[in-house]
């Protein structure tokens, strides 16, 4: 039979923590001058309807259940695509406190789209290149395989796991002498008053 | 050929039904596809190829199904489908159009029904807003029926065609309000309240938010075949047994299509108050009117006819 995903891929969008330079490149995109429903691209905005997941901005501790939500409720064969520096690696905000990194600390990543900000070209470009993607996937479906998980995909949320261990740990062994203390200043504050 | 509680039914009642069921996802896919294209070019852009919307569905029949509710929701999806299919083949065999609008009816509900199994709020309001429309249409399409018999002086579709009395000239009204309502049933802007064409709406994809793959596919197609033969009543006001009115006919609907993909992309969406209220004022004004004046012309219709 022949593959038809290659000629109608519906896209999600989500914004991780972008700039919004890059989200206000990926709906010029849709705009006349790009127009992307040429190759029968469609913003969907609905995980279930999706085939292509497109990543702007680099993930954050908040957004990790909604990035994996979004990839976990859409039906195989998918592809995800990371778009802008910010997604590829972080970015710029690479080294802010609340940044995890690119968007394949979380879930796997098809094609990387370079750029800050990407321009429109480049992400047409790449999800053109997620087309080859996922007529891979659909022939490996058709013969029963599921996306293959993809190892170290996962891996920021073992080392997250880690260190929320280490610190409740931490906590624990200090815990006796921060209820000293705390003891302490209670009874300053009683003879006070 | 064979009776049918007395009516002959001729062989082209037959044809013209297999050629129905056999075609009408076709025609209806291809009048999707006509349609994308000539709304991008509305808006400047270059579109779609038009079969774009074939491959859409043969896209979704390849995916992965995804179900939601242990599989109920792709039973009542099913169920409209075939119901769907039921209604449109009442109409080609030229049966009853009373038939034909309660067993669209039914395919509608099954569709609310289909909403409400996911347990997903987009989905369900959705489907509240689905039985809102159905609210506001409904009331227009029996009007038609109606209208259409009081001319006519049968309901069944295969009369009403064969009849010699062109109904448009007695039904104006009724032909407007049906129009408006049409703009409702095709799912267009201002009223596409409860799923939309296009994505980015408040609702993501309203009732159809929760369905994927198969279920959506055949979502597709029972509107491509709902299309078909609600295109087909307006076709009915024109025909009156000549060829020369059935190309005229056929004219029509292509004109009233393109009317409905003007204003899809002239209007923004309304509320559903507003297409409430406006849908029952012009079934009302134009429906009621024409039904009324219809009423005291009877005797002189009927001996015309
Ligand atoms: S890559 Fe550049 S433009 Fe895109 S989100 Fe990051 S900082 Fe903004």
């Amino acid at each position: 039979m022949a593959s038809y995903i290659t000629k109608s891929p519906w896209i999600i969008h989500y914004d991780g923590s972008s700039c919004n330079g890059c989200d206000i490149e990926v709906l010029a995109c849709l705009t006349p001058m790009y127009d992307v429903e040429r190759f029968g691209i469609i913003n969907t905005g609905n995980p279930k309807h999706a085939d292509i997941f497109l990543v702007t901005g680099s993930v954050n501790e908040q957004n990790i259940p909604v990035v994996k939500q979004i990839y976990d409720q859409m039906p195989n064969p998918k592809v995800v695509v990371a778009i802008g520096i910010c997604a590829t690696s972080g970015g710029i905000f690479r080294e802010c406190y609340n940044i995890v990194g690119g968007v394949d600390q979380v879930v796997p990543v098809d094609v990387f789209v370079p750029g800050c900000a990407a321009r429109p070209e480049a992400i047409i470009d790449g999800v053109v290149k997620g087309l080859g993607v996922l007529a891979e996937k659909q022939a490996a479906l058709a013969k029963g395989v599921r996306d293959a998980e993809v190892p170290g995909a996962y891996k920021y949320e073992e080392a997250a796991e880690e260190t929320a261990e280490a610190a409740a740990e931490e906590i624990a062994e200090e815990a006796p002498e921060a209820a000293a203390e705390k003891a302490a200043e209670e009874r300053k504050e009683e003879e006070a008053v | 050929m064979f009776n049918f509680y007395g009516d002959d039914i001729s062989a082209f009642q037959i044809i013209s039904l297999i050629l129905y069921v056999v075609l009408a996802p076709f025609a209806g896919g291809l009048i999707a596809g006509i349609d994308r294209k000539v709304t991008a070019r509305m808006q400047g852009r270059v579109g779609p190829p038009v079969l774009q919307p074939f491959y859409d569905v043969g896209k979704l029949l390849q995916k992965e199904a995804v179900t939601v509710g242990r599989g109920a929701q792709d039973f009542y999806v099913m169920c409209c489908l075939i119901f769907m299919i039921i209604a449109g083949a009442f109409f080609f065999f030229g049966f009853n159009l009373l038939m034909v609008v309660f067993t669209l009816t039914t395919a509608s509900i099954f569709l609310v029904v289909a909403g409400y199994s996911s347990n997903s709020p987009y989905a369900q309001i959705g489907a509240e807003r689905e039985l809102l429309q159905m609210m506001s249409y409904e009331p227009m399409v029996l009007l038609t029926a109606v209208g259409l018999f009081m001319v006519n002086g049968s309901f069944n579709v295969e009369n009403i065609i064969g009849n010699e009395v062109f109904s448009l000239k007695f039904l104006p009204g009724i032909f407007i309000g049906y129009l408006f309502i049409i703009t409702i049933k095709l799912r267009k802007s201002p009223f596409d309240l409860s799923m939309s064409h296009h994505a980015h709406q408040e609702l993501v994809k309203g009732l159809t938010t929760e369905f994927s793959g198969k279920t959506l596919a055949a979502l597709e197609i029972s509107h491509w075949y709902e299309n078909i033969f609600l295109l087909g009543f307006i076709f009915l006001f024109f025909a009156n047994g000549t060829w020369y009115m059935a190309v005229i006919g056929i004219a029509a609907v292509v004109v009233c299509y393109f009317l409905e993909i003007l204003i899809d992309n002239g209007y923004a969406r309304m509320k559903w108050q507003f297409t409430l209220k406006s849908a029952w004022i012009m079934t009302l004004i134009f429906g009621g009117a024409n039904i009324f004046v219809l009423y005291y012309l009877r005797g002189y219709l009927w001996l015309a006819a």
